[in-house]
């Protein structure tokens, strides 16, 4: 059963993201290309997905479990860190400069050609180096 | 006027939307690409790998499977350029995953939670992506 929630929840996420064209990088860069054509696009794909999302999470609040789990999210701690601005700062630089993030890359592993594929490939390695850099954080206070 | 693509845009978002709700109270996790990909990569998310790696089936046999059933092409006009697409897949991975989340988890899921952590991730990618076509784009004229 999670399996099939698990497969049902990526599928409907890919066909979003078709339907959506946040599968097409000129679209994300129109949207973060304030100073050019400016393309709203991608707003309206945020406030439609936000929707159904705010009325899950008060129906979370209202159940003590859900359908096939221990336990729902618990809320962490509401800190900004430096890891989060930093990473999100990384991560955005990356996304402006190749329209993709990491949904809409492996959709985009659906249309075929090896440039969908080079970029998951990198943004692996990416994902992996994030356990030495963390270590390192020097904009962060923490550790010596 | 209203465009098409923002009617589309909605719609999809809309579909985004409620496969967020499924995962989470389904599976009560948080729909985040980056975490379900990550924790599949560093050995995190052992104990949940096969709702992971479901997940990531759907999400990129879906839309081959409908551009296929629809007979439509659609293009996602991406760079052939590999000196682009490596430095920015690096940095979205490395950034993602320092941040704990990204787009999907941190935009769709936190906003709407009014979680301020997500909220500030979201001002802060939103910010380093404007300046990052600003400087890619304008700029240095490389995309």
């Amino acid at each position: 059963m999670r399996g099939l929630i698990s497969l049902t929840s990526g599928s409907l996420f890919g066909l979003g993201l078709l339907i959506s064209g946040m599968v097409d990088t000129n679209r994300v860069q129109g949207w973060l290309d304030i100073f050019g054509d400016w393309d709203p696009t991608l707003a309206f794909v945020l406030g439609g997905a936000i929707l159904p999302m705010a009325v899950a999470w008060r129906i979370a609040e209202r159940r003590r479990m859900p359908l096939k789990g221990d336990a729902f999210p618990v809320r962490t701690e509401q800190k900004i860190t430096a890891d989060l601005a930093v990473g999100s700062m990384i991560f955005g630089a990356g996304w402006g400069l190749a329209g993709l993030c990491p949904g809409p890359s492996f959709a985009a592993i659906s249309f075929g050609g090896w440039q969908g594929i080079l970029f998951v490939v990198s943004m692996a390695v990416g994902m992996l180096l994030t356990v030495p850099a963390k270590r390192l954080s020097f904009w962060s206070h923490r550790g010596a | 006027m209203i465009e098409q693509s923002y009617i589309y845009g909605a719609i999809g978002g809309l579909i985004i939307g409620l496969a967020g709700a499924i995962y989470l109270l389904g599976n009560g996790r948080i729909m985040g690409a980056s975490g379900i990909i990550g924790g599949l990569l560093d050995g995190s998310g052992r104990d949940t790998a096969r709702d992971r790696v479901l997940f990531i089936v759907g999400l990129i046999a879906t839309p081959w499977l409908a551009l296929i059933l629809s007979g439509t092409s659609s293009s996602t006009n991406i760079t052939s350029d590999p000196v682009v697409l490596i430095p920015a897949g690096l940095l979205v991975g490395l950034g993602a995953r320092l941040a704990n989340g990204c787009t999907s988890g941190h935009g769709v899921c936190g906003i709407s939670r009014l979680s301020l952590r997500g909220i500030a991730a979201t001002g802060c990618y939103l910010v380093a992506g404007g300046v990052s076509v600003l400087l890619f784009k304008h700029i240095l004229g490389v995309i």
